[in-house]
């Protein structure tokens, strides 16, 4: 048996690719009953997400299953091969089995570290045993994805650095106000990124949200949409006393804001802090203003920055996940290997060998007064008695059946053997 | 066995605060469980110390210099785990911790023979009147380690290098929430620690107040705590200047403690 992944995800295919090939709805069921009909495939789960379309697969013979597979894309989807085919990748065995746990982990995402792909692969493991087209080797595999992506986000910091402006932005509010919650907010001006922002800051709790516009109009109109009051231009300084945090987008050509100002500003507020980031270029807020104490400014290269230092951060903290997903892939095929049947054969031989002994032993501490040769002949009836037991499995075993993976893991749960597998 | 338990402390101190400074080292990863574990086990060891003294001696073991630093000690540690344990911030540790130990370490190497109490000061007033004056500026010292957290945070979010330790400190508000807090816990300790020790005074000595070293600057200390609260709460005084005045007035208390005991003659000294 191998393992074997077919699929395409955001690095091999463009979105128009990945749309057609997507199974969204009741295609995911309809695909993954298709698959389970081509005879080289034993166990199948499907995964399709908006970032990659993934079949993973045990076969018996990777080359014509995988063929098979894509011929079923091309019928399922209406598509000829060679559309899609560049961007697809085959992938078996053990690097089969380390990609299944980097993509879990979230190490191949367009953003890596984020944590959405760990739920998919969940739901993909979740529908997949409920339509019972998974088996022991696959089960297994998924488990493993689950448990070592956890043991990722545990062990690395590869999910807590905040890689874009408005994250950043985000994780520096969190820096001077701990919670979010009740604190007042005003985007003055607007502009994607600001307006970004603002969705990351309300969606963390923002509570008092203004909104300035210069047309007065469109500061309603925003100000609907994130909840907030809208408030006149001319107004904003008057407001500044009861605000905490401050984005600031406004398109002018000179500062909106001098320091001063602030100071007053900051006076009135009894000197609470405020947070202020300056997204617009040219600047709008006076970069002195930052100097005042209880005012932490940053402007877009300022937060820049912070996203650099953090992506340096996440490619270290990436590189010490890798170490984690080698031993886990090493952990599993070594818990693969060892569903062959002879080391099965040999500790079921083991096992029988072993109770024999000590029972035989029991025996003849019980009953000292015994002869050899009556003792002789309770061990031949012992032996006699064993073999004639572990005959039919250790015959079962050999045979070279479909469902022998779960003969083996069958046998070594009914007799109690543990090979080399200590976990779980 | 008192000297055991003592140098025990100590030895789990030190461990713990070479932990908690190779922890500001390593920055963000580390987690400070290995820290707090061996610091409790020293704050343990620590109390069994002190209850072992306070029944050879018959009363609160501070009055040797040796069993005033070791109990002063004592408090900070008892204030960090509070605080520990209603804000869980481990990296708190390797701010405090260092000061517990050079704190045990003076007291180390004074010397820790029990002396007889002078009959005037054998009253129930030296237990309630010290256990307050310390509590109190234990409070004030852990005040200033928040203090020194606060700066460092602040720096880091003023100059935009957000290195170090930046993802380990807490927010400058939470810092802030906190130093306030100790403040306010240790103002009315000191206050009280000041109407008992007139009080004890007049009983003991016949007078209430003798322009005593001590207590001169005692009340320094609690005009500066006085001060800081008051341009808090007036003039919003809250942040970088409470840090750094809480800095400051940890500095004083320091003097009170060791610089008036050592340098200035003092009815308060122990020798």
């Amino acid at each position: 048996m191998k393992i074997l992944v077919i699929g395409l995800n955001h690095k091999t295919a463009d979105v128009e690719i990945r749309e057609r090939l997507a199974f969204n709805g009741p295609k995911l069921e309809e695909g993954i009953f298709g698959l389970r009909e081509i005879p080289e495939v034993k166990e199948v789960a499907l995964l399709s997400t908006c970032n990659r379309v993934e079949i993973y697969s045990c076969v018996d013979d990777s080359y014509s299953a995988s063929e098979n597979i894509k011929k079923f894309l091309s019928d399922f989807h209406g598509m000829q091969r060679n559309d899609f085919e560049k961007a697809l990748y085959v992938i078996t065995d053990s690097d089969a089995v380390r990609h299944v746990l980097r993509v879990a982990s979230s190490l191949d995402s367009m953003v890596v570290g984020e944590p959405q792909i760990l739920g998919q692969i969940k739901d993909t493991f979740d529908f997949a045993l409920s339509k019972k087209t998974t088996g022991v080797l696959l089960n297994r595999l998924m488990k493993k994805a689950i448990s070592t992506a956890k043991r990722v986000r545990t062990e690395t910091r590869i999910a807590e650095n905040a890689v874009s402006i408005s994250f950043a932005a985000v994780e520096l509010a969190k820096k001077i106000f701990t919670d979010l919650s009740g604190k007042s907010f005003m985007l003055l001006g607007a502009g994607e990124m600001a307006e970004l922002a603002a969705r990351h800051l309300v969606g963390n709790g923002v509570t008092d949200v203004k909104v300035v516009n210069r047309t007065y109009d469109r500061g309603c109109e925003l100000a609907k949409e994130f909840n907030g009051k809208p408030v006149r231009f001319e107004d904003f300084l008057q407001e500044l006393a009861n605000t905490d945090i401050i984005i600031c987008s406004t398109g002018a050509p000179t500062y909106v804001l001098y320091k001063e100002q602030m100071q007053k500003v900051l006076k009135e507020r009894k000197h609470r802090p405020v947070f202020i980031i300056d997204i617009s270029v040219p600047r709008n807020i006076d970069p002195e203003i930052n100097k005042i104490d209880g005012v932490y400014l940053y402007d877009v290269d300022d937060l820049q920055g912070v996203v650099e230092t953090n992506m340096l951060e996440r490619k270290k903290e990436a590189e010490r996940a890798e170490k984690i997903i080698d031993e886990e892939v090493e952990k599993f095929l070594k818990w693969m290997s060892s569903l062959d049947s002879v080391p099965t054969i040999v500790a079921l031989r083991q096992k029988a060998e072993e109770v024999k002994t000590e029972e035989f032993e029991k025996f003849k501490n019980k009953f000292p007064e015994l002869d050899d040769e009556k003792i002789k002949a309770v061990e031949y009836l012992a032996t006699a008695i064993i073999n004639k037991l572990i005959h039919p499995p250790t015959v079962a075993l050999k045979e070279d059946t479909e469902d022998r993976d779960e003969l083996i893991a069958m046998i070594k749960k009914l007799y109690g053997i543990n090979g080399d597998d200590n976990e779980e | 066995m008192g000297t055991i338990l003592f140098e025990l402390a100590l030895t789990f101190y030190f461990a713990a605060t070479i932990v908690s400074i190779i922890e500001i080292f390593k920055g963000g990863t580390e987690s400070s469980k290995p820290m707090l574990f061996i610091a409790g086990a020293g704050f343990l060891i620590h109390s069994a110390s002190i209850i072992y003294r306070y029944a050879a001696a018959g009363h609160l073991p501070v009055t040797s210099m040796h069993e005033a630093s070791s109990f002063f000690a004592w408090c900070i540690v008892l204030i960090f785990f509070l605080l520990e344990y209603r804000y869980k911030i481990g990296i708190m540790g390797s701010f405090i911790m260092p000061v517990v130990f050079i704190m045990m370490l003076s007291s180390s190497v004074l010397p820790r023979e029990i002396r007889p109490l002078s009959p005037a000061l054998q009253s129930y007033w030296l237990g309630i009147h010290t256990f307050l004056a310390f509590l109190g500026n234990a409070a004030f010292a852990t005040a200033a380690g928040i203090g020194v957290m606060y700066l460092l945070q602040e720096h880091y979010l003023k100059s935009k290098h957000l290195g170090g330790l930046f993802k380990r400190l807490p927010s400058i508000q939470v810092l802030d929430e906190i130093n306030y807090r100790l403040i306010t816990i240790g103002f009315p300790l000191l206050t009280l620690a000041i109407i008992t020790g007139a009080l004890w005074a007049e009983s003991a000595w016949g007078s209430w107040w003798r322009w005593d070293p001590k207590e001169v600057w005692s009340l320094i200390t609690w005009f500066i705590y006085a001060l800081v609260l008051h341009v808090r709460l007036t003039a919003g005084w809250r942040g970088k200047r409470a840090a750094i005045l809480s800095i400051i007035g940890f500095l004083t208390i320091l003097f009170t403690f060791f610089g008036v005991n050592l340098l200035l003659k003092s009815l308060h000294s122990f020798s």
